[in-house]
């Protein structure tokens, strides 16, 4: 990644400014999907409508910032590592406005077990375990873009296997419990919709990590094996 | 995605240096010219790139104290296009050239196009006739001209002289052809037209083109050379080059981060 100052200055301006709305961006996700967390935790439905609201932020950053590339790559031609951030940031701002969705799932479906006067704890054991990774990764996700730090964003693409084996596992034990006892079926079901929205937000901090890699090395690592240093 | 073509070299500059006099305007290039393929080649002013282009066709030769040390291998005939036994005429019907600035002759359209031709001692005006028309329509500037081809050149637009000016060139059928910033002089839709063109002429011929329009390298070039101060720091494939530079300079250079 090219950290050196463009002859135009308002390009380097255009730049830092694409860079800052990702990351506040990225900053508004992070807290929704921790606030999920803690409204699964503590039952805490108020915070609900908050994560809907906030979400509704989220979506018009992600159509500024979209905006804000067509207008860079219309007005400056970015190319090499220029081009690859903008190609990589717009890419980036779709997988943080889904990850935003999928807090927004969460909190719902929080909100249904409570309502029906039930305490989720009580069945999805290790979701939260499985919570705190994804939002971990999230996190160092828009560090390693903030820092544009591949070995961190290839942390994150290894985290994401361990997330994976966790959701399966969980989805197993909740399997048990509906055979156990088919009156715990539409909790059940609520946490496994939680679940995997959890997993889905970790692949999009992998996403997010992968397009990291992209705008500094300029290699794609999506769909492949290969290996990240 | 990755294109395996393995192409045919028609140039290849060897260890090539140049001097002005005492100044050393070239630095040992080496670099492959691909057949029917365009390479541009970019750079800050003064880099050497026009330098290098004009070895190609001995334009050099035409004022004293210049000098060549290395190669210019010319296939598939492997002819060293600098060696002092090699006619520099004839080196110039096998290698075409094109300026910054439109150079139609005070001519006719016809004259202008038939001129290289009667050099070389054609005289049959059916040939003449024959040729012309195929190298207008090369330039894709025949239907414009065909019904005043006695009307003098100079009278052309800006953008139809360039077109000319390249159909001139045709004429001789080169195997080479050179461009020094061909569409520097001209307004977007002639550049459009002259950048359309290169892409229907590398069918028949290899090009050489150099500009300072970093976008138009990107748009009409296979192949794309960075030259910093009489050295070639970088060829590669274009696509490549403008995603993904291996060399810092050239990431510079190409992103606006100096001059």
């Amino acid at each position: 990644m090219n950290e050196s100052q463009h002859l135009s200055s308002q390009f380097d301006d255009e730049l830092s400014r694409l860079r800052t709305h990702v990351l506040q961006m990225g900053g508004l996700v992070e807290t929704q999907v921790s606030a999920a967390i803690e409204a699964y935790t503590t039952g805490e439905v108020a915070s609900v409508k908050t994560i809907v609201e906030t979400d509704r932020k989220v979506n018009e950053l992600e159509k500024a910032i979209d905006d804000d590339c067509a207008h860079i790559i219309a007005k400056r031609q970015p190319t090499a590592s220029d081009l690859r951030l903008v190609l990589g940031i717009s890419k980036i701002v779709t997988d943080l406005e889904r990850a935003g969705d999928e807090a927004k799932k969460i909190a719902k479906g929080v909100r249904r077990i409570y309502e029906n006067g039930h305490l989720p704890g009580q069945y999805g054991v290790g979701i939260r375990h499985l919570a705190e990774a994804a939002l971990a990764m999230v996190r160092q996700a828009l560090d390693a873009f903030a820092r544009l730090d591949t070995p961190q964003a290839a942390d994150v693409i290894r985290a994401d296997t361990d997330v994976d084996a966790e959701f399966k596992s969980i989805i197993r034990q909740l399997i048990t419990h509906m055979m156990e006892d088919p009156r715990t079926i539409t909790t059940s079901i609520d946490i496994i919709w939680i679940a995997r929205a959890i997993e889905r937000i970790g692949d999009h901090a992998k996403n997010i990590s992968e397009q990291v890699v992209y705008v500094v090395e300029g290699r794609d690592i999506r769909h492949t094996k290969e290996k990240v240093q | 995605m990755q294109i395996h073509d393995t192409p045919t070299l028609k140039a290849e500059a060897r260890n090539l240096n140049f001097f002005y006099g005492e100044a050393k305007a070239l630095k040992g290039i080496n670099m492959p010219i691909y057949d029917k393929k365009v390479t541009a080649l970019i750079g800050p002013s003064g880099c050497g790139k026009s330098t290098y282009l004009r070895s190609f066709n001995r334009m050099h030769d035409l004022y004293p104290g210049n000098r060549y040390e290395g190669e210019i291998r010319f296939f598939p005939d492997n002819t060293n296009l600098l060696a002092s036994d090699v006619d520099p005429i004839e080196v110039r019907m096998r290698i075409g050239m094109v300026f910054q600035k439109p150079n139609p002759f005070p001519k006719s359209i016809y004259e202008n196009v038939a001129y290289g031709l009667r050099v070389r001692g054609e005289n049959n005006k059916r040939v003449l006739d024959d040729k012309v028309e195929h190298a207008l329509k090369g330039a894709a500037i025949w239907d414009e001209v065909k019904d005043r081809l006695q009307e003098m050149a100079p009278n052309l637009s800006g953008g139809q002289q360039q077109r000319l000016c390249i159909a001139r060139a045709l004429a001789t059928d080169p195997e080479l052809l050179l461009f020094d910033e061909p569409t520097s002089a001209l307004d977007p839709i002639a550049t459009g037209a002259i950048e359309e063109l290169v892409h229907e002429l590398k069918k028949r011929v290899t090009i050489l083109i150099v500009t300072h329009n970093m976008q138009q390298a990107a748009r009409v070039s296979d192949y794309t050379a960075y030259m910093y101060l009489g050295e070639l720091i970088e060829f590669g494939k274009t696509d490549e080059i403008f995603i993904k530079p291996q060399d810092k300079r050239t990431e510079d250079y190409i992103t606006g981060r100096m001059g």
